[in-house]
């Protein structure tokens, strides 16, 4: 049993920690595995094949699993060590303490989006994209897209997504928007006009590889899921009589079975269900 | 209409774009200064934009990598292609853009041009 923390509240040497382990990760190779991981299972919606990680109900477990995945081998280098999470509703500048040089590190330069600053720079020697989708080495960001800005996620916004009753509707995809707390959250529920919110303007907001399949190469993503996986925790707690949905496989005929993950059904690769994923509590809990 | 080279078109490309004072970093994420290539065919995209090359062929086969759904266009940017998926609304994602969806494939190479920041695409497959 651990506690996950709000990034703002660690002090120097348990950031420290935090991200040593994070480096040791990537020296073993094991980091790259889980990059890797991520990308495979962004399937899209348009596509007759199983989503289990993304444009689905199981957005929320899936993530939790897979954070608790990179968790445990951060303890296995370190027990000390918990995922923080960052509440970008409150930390929404480019100048909080997250980005800086003791912890994430900064924004890219102008020109290549090369991160220059903090322990995943590429500078430093011990971060090497080596699973990303250009030839380019280094992590890249965009900080708040300073050339077409961009606002991170109000307190309002999300929680426009907490108020929602109903965990997930039909279609059970990105056009889900009948109402839904799952879609609301994850970001596609949005107007037209607006594109997205919550969880996908988060990664727009940080930009570089952060907008891509291979987002997890920016060591900011874990800290975004961890306040994704908090604010699945909060739904349940405001809505204590809703559960995840579909509750049962899909009917025969219904075009999304076989697509989306039911509440009793394993979601690949560790064929845990959404059911066994659904309360943390003896696992870690959110400070 | 004269037909003019490929060579000649990115020339001219350049040059008006320099005389303009734009340069790809600086010509901005909203820039549209897209230039026909050549004429092309129906759902066929041939443009050099904030200086690449954006190609893009229909969909009906050459894809080796198998993620792909059959019928789906090609996109290739300075010739190495860019992994496109299409959403069940229509609309388009690529692996550079994976949480913000674009109208059609030409806006979404666009996109995916402003983000690279100049980066070569790895060679299709290489990531996966
Ligand atoms: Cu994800
Ligand atoms: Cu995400």
């Amino acid at each position: 049993m651990h506690t996950r923390q709000n990034q703002k509240n660690l002090t120097s040497a348990q950031k420290k920690r935090f991200t040593a382990a994070v480096l040791e990760l990537k020296r073993s190779g094991a980091y790259d595995a889980l990059v890797r991981t991520h990308d495979k299972y962004f399937v899209p919606d348009r596509d007759r094949k199983l989503r289990v990680g993304h444009m689905s109900p199981s957005f929320f477990p899936w993530h939790r699993r897979y954070l608790l995945e990179f968790e445990r081998q951060l303890q296995e280098i370190d027990a000390g060590v918990s995922v923080p999470y960052w509440d970008w509703t409150t930390d929404s500048s480019p100048a909080s303490s997250l980005w800086a040089d003791d912890f994430l590190g900064g924004t890219g330069r102008t020109g290549d989006r090369k991160v220059m600053t903090g322990p995943f720079a590429y500078d430093k020697g011990n971060w090497t994209v080596t699973v990303g989708i250009t030839e380019s080495a280094f992590l890249t960001r965009n900080l708040g897209r300073p050339q077409n800005p961009i606002t991170l996620p109000t307190a309002a916004e999300l929680q426009w997504a907490i108020d929602d009753p109903t965990y997930d509707v039909a279609p059970w995809d990105s056009t889900a928007t009948a109402g839904g707390f799952r879609n609301k959250l994850e970001g596609w529920a949005a107007p037209k006009s607006e594109r997205w919110r919550n969880h996908n303007k988060v990664h727009q907001w940080i930009g570089g590889h952060m907008t891509g399949g291979t987002a997890p190469n920016d060591p900011a993503f874990w800290l975004h899921h961890a306040f994704v996986d908090l604010i699945w925790d909060r739904w349940q707690q405001k809505h204590p009589g809703s559960g995840y949905l579909p509750a049962a496989p899909l009917a025969v005929g219904d075009l999304q079975r076989g697509r989306v993950i039911a509440r009793d059904e394993p979601m690949p690769p560790w064929n845990i269900t959404p059911r066994e994923m659904s309360d943390h509590r003896s696992l870690y809990r959110y400070e | 209409m004269k037909k003019i080279t490929r060579r000649q078109a990115l020339g001219a490309t350049a040059g008006a774009l320099t005389a303009l004072g734009l340069t790809a970093a600086a010509a901005g994420a909203t820039s549209a200064a897209a230039t026909p290539a050549e004429p092309t065919t129906p759902g066929t995209v041939d443009e050099v934009y904030q200086g690449r090359r954006i190609q893009i062929t229909p969909g009906g086969g050459g894809h080796h990598g198998g993620h792909h759904s059959p019928g789906q266009p090609t996109v290739r940017i300075d010739g190495r292609e860019l992994h496109i998926m299409r959403n069940a609304d229509g609309t388009w994602i690529s692996v550079i853009n994976h949480y913000e969806t674009f109208a059609e494939p030409k806006l979404l190479a666009r996109a995916a041009v402003r983000d690279l920041q100049g980066a070569a695409l790895v060679p299709f497959g290489g990531a996966a």
